[in-house]
């Protein structure tokens, strides 16, 4: 416990891997949007996969994750099948959460993934929620907790903050700071811009990270971890990072220029690996291709999946609303 | 006359009462700069400037409050809501505060608000952002409740909201800010609590309101082809209910079903029909019966959507079980 873990050629290769793996699944979820395969809100992390690929190598499989909406890259990144959040997507059976969640709910009880969420913020309190769990059962286990920067304005933060600071949960709040909540950036929500400050009213360990980049994401998350475990409490993590896309799919994007857009994708933490990758010789070329055409299966698995499974049927709608098997609904 | 689509109807409105009034202000998530997450306040920074249309943080408690104090003290806030579903994280401000304050004071502070946004399903958009509130707010002394179905009576009625004394909840839907309709030329108002008989009938009488008043009206238009006459009302209010119109219309066809969004204990069709046996009780043909959605959450799958939501189908069946006619 609390060692830090080697950064060598294994993790470039995951997180290569990983992330790879992320950005092929929602560029193909968007294509098959467009063509109108399924329907609904589609939100992508397509351009922040370093914070999850971050957290996951600095993390155990024991540990505890919750998120907002944006939520496909965390169960990928935690290994959940592809295929059922592609089913998911489809509203399928076959699906993580049987076609009842969606895009913006992805639950995977078995990698411990607490599900995305839609009310904004509303998550916040429940990840605190999970470690006081843990706590109380007295386990090591951490619960990461992501947030946007527009969630950050609940209230529900500051009332989480100080109680998960009082009894010292062992919970890791990670702001995924993209830098827009929908069409507002976060200069315009707050004189108090540097989110990470957000913790300082309560004396809770905070600092930004570049959250575009892995080892940066990898040793914020461990620090954190390491306090949490050790019963310190919780930590705040203000990730820097930039979703290449909308904030759904029907976003024209006119609260932000070209250029910013371009400047980011610069900074993109799938080519920054690559590069590492190769510059250390982590891979030969044979190997990376072999990588990357194992993603594109992968991907490619998961719509024939998602495509041929069945569809729910009506009577399905009064499965899963009350663990009691025969509640009395009313039918008329 | 003039077509307008819903959202522009209600942009008219809160124009034209900013322009009267200016102590009138919009405010919310997107509205100004965005120019609203759904459009309906396109245009209205450039109009009125920052001062009166205001982007939020997502900070629902903190302006749905905000607007209530500035009520208190003599503003009359026009509060968005992105969609009344994120109404509940400011639901402690509108009930505690807004429906309370006029009473608590013994009648010094009242609290001229209108909470505006889209209600009910869009859609796939799964268990949290397919709610009805509408009864839940209804139940509540001291608001009034607005649901309209059209352009026209949108304007009219966002309109007397804003002018209102006391604090509306106003609720609207994503999936008709693309409709379009008729709406008068100059300036009109719409009194709240007042109910609209959209077509005659002697048959059978539909009750709805909001968005899904569509699917009423779709079911009478099948149901006519049969040689079925029906009365179609639209409530437009759930709080206060024009009970008035309902009994008279039950009067004279005897026979009701009603359409309503929402889930099923304790919804508007629930009040109605108590009140319709206690006033019309000798005039019923047959049990008033209720078309609702399911006793579920909304799945997000489109079979679990269909299975939950009032359809033509459903409301065609219940009619004709009031009207006792083969299916
Ligand atoms: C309580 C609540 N208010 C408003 C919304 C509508 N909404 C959905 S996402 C969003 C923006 C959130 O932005 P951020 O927290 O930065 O997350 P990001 O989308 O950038 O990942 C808004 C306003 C909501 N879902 N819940
Ligand atoms: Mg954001």
């Amino acid at each position: 416990m609390a060692k830090k873990k080697s950064l060598g050629k294994e993790t470039y290769l995951h997180w290569y891997e990983s992330m790879l793996l992320m950005r092929k699944f929602e560029e193909k979820a968007s294509q098959l949007y467009i063509q109108r395969k399924f329907t609904g809100f589609l939100h992508l992390y397509i351009g922040q996969e370093a914070v999850v690929a971050g957290s996951v190598s600095a993390t155990t499989e024991n540990d505890n994750m919750i998120t907002a909406y944006r939520c496909h890259a965390h169960p990928l990144g935690r290994g959940t099948d592809p295929k059922k959040v592609m089913a998911e997507l489809y509203g399928k059976v076959t699906g993580l959460c049987k076609g009842k969640g969606g895009s913006m709910h992805m639950f995977d009880k078995e990698r411990r993934i607490f599900g995305g969420h839609g009310i904004v913020g509303g998550q916040i309190p429940l990840g605190a929620g999970i470690a006081f769990a843990e706590k109380y059962k007295g386990t090591k286990n951490v619960t990461l907790t992501y947030m946007g920067d527009g969630a950050v304005r609940q209230g529900a933060l500051h009332e989480t903050f100080n109680m998960a600071m009082t009894w010292k949960l062992p919970v890791v709040f990670i702001i995924e700071n993209n830098q827009y909540a929908m069409g507002t950036s976060v200069e315009r929500t707050s004189n108090v811009t540097d989110l990470y400050k957000l913790g300082c009213a309560y004396d809770m360990p905070s600092e930004p990270v570049d959250g575009m980049t892995c080892e940066a994401v990898h040793d914020a998350v461990s620090r954190a971890v390491d306090r949490a475990r050790k019963g310190e409490g919780p930590t705040l993590l203000e990730m820097k990072t930039y979703r290449y896309k909308g904030h759904s799919m029907s976003d024209p994007r006119k609260y932000r220029t070209k250029e910013e857009e371009e400047a980011y994708k610069k900074l993109d933490p799938i080519e920054k690996v690559l590069k590492t990758i190769k510059d250390k010789k982590y891979a030969s070329a044979k190997q990376i291709e072999e990588i990357n055409k194992r993603v594109k299966q992968q991907v490619e698995e998961a719509v024939k999946f998602a495509e041929e499974s069945p569809l729910p049927s009506p009577e399905d709608i009064y499965n899963d609303v009350y663990s009691e098997p025969n509640y009395p609904f009313i039918k008329e | 006359m003039k077509i307008l689509q819903f959202r522009e109807a209600l942009n008219e409105a809160m124009c034209e009462e900013m322009e009267r009034d200016e102590n009138v202000y919009l405010m919310g998530e997107e509205v100004a700069e965005y120019n609203g997450a759904y459009k309906v306040s396109k245009g209205m920074l450039d109009k009125f400037g920052p001062k009166r249309v205001i982007d939020t943080p997502i900070s629902e408690l903190g302006f749905a409050g905000i607007g209530v104090g500035s009520a208190m003290n003599g503003m009359r806030p026009i509060i968005e809501f992105m969609t009344f579903n994120f109404s509940l994280v400011g639901i402690d401000q509108i009930i505690n505060n807004a429906a309370k304050m006029y009473n608590m004071s013994g009648g010094q502070y009242n609290v001229p608000i209108v909470f505006r946004g889209p209600t009910g399903s869009a859609g796939q958009l799964a268990a949290t952002h397919s709610q009805n509130f509408e009864s839940w707010y209804a139940n509540c002394p001291g608001l009034k409740v607005v649901v309209p179905s059209n352009p026209k009576d949108a304007k009219g009625l966002l309109k007397s909201a804003i002018r209102d004394n006391d604090p509306v909840i106003f609720m609207e839907s994503e999936q008709m800010y693309g409709d379009k309709g008729e709406v008068p030329e100059g300036e009109y108002l719409i009194p709240l609590g007042v109910a609209n008989v959209i077509k005659k009938g002697t048959d059978i009488t539909f009750v709805s309101f909001g968005k899904i008043l569509k699917v009423a009206q779709a079911a009478a238009e099948e149901l006519e082809k049969e040689g079925v006459s029906v009365e179609v009302i639209d409530l437009r209010t759930v709080r206060p209910i024009d009970y008035d119109t309902i009994i008279e219309s039950i009067k004279k066809t005897n026979r009701m079903v009603i359409v309503e969004e929402a889930w099923p204990l304790g919804n508007i069709s629930t009040e109605l029909t108590y009140m319709i046996q206690k006033r019309a009780f000798d005039y019923l043909d047959a049990p008033v019966r209720r078309v609702t959605n399911a006793d579920v959450p909304m799945s997000f799958s489109m079979p679990l959507v269909e299975a939950t939501l009032p359809s033509v189908e459903k409301v065609i069946a219940a009619a004709k079980d009031v009207l006792y006619v083969e299916k």
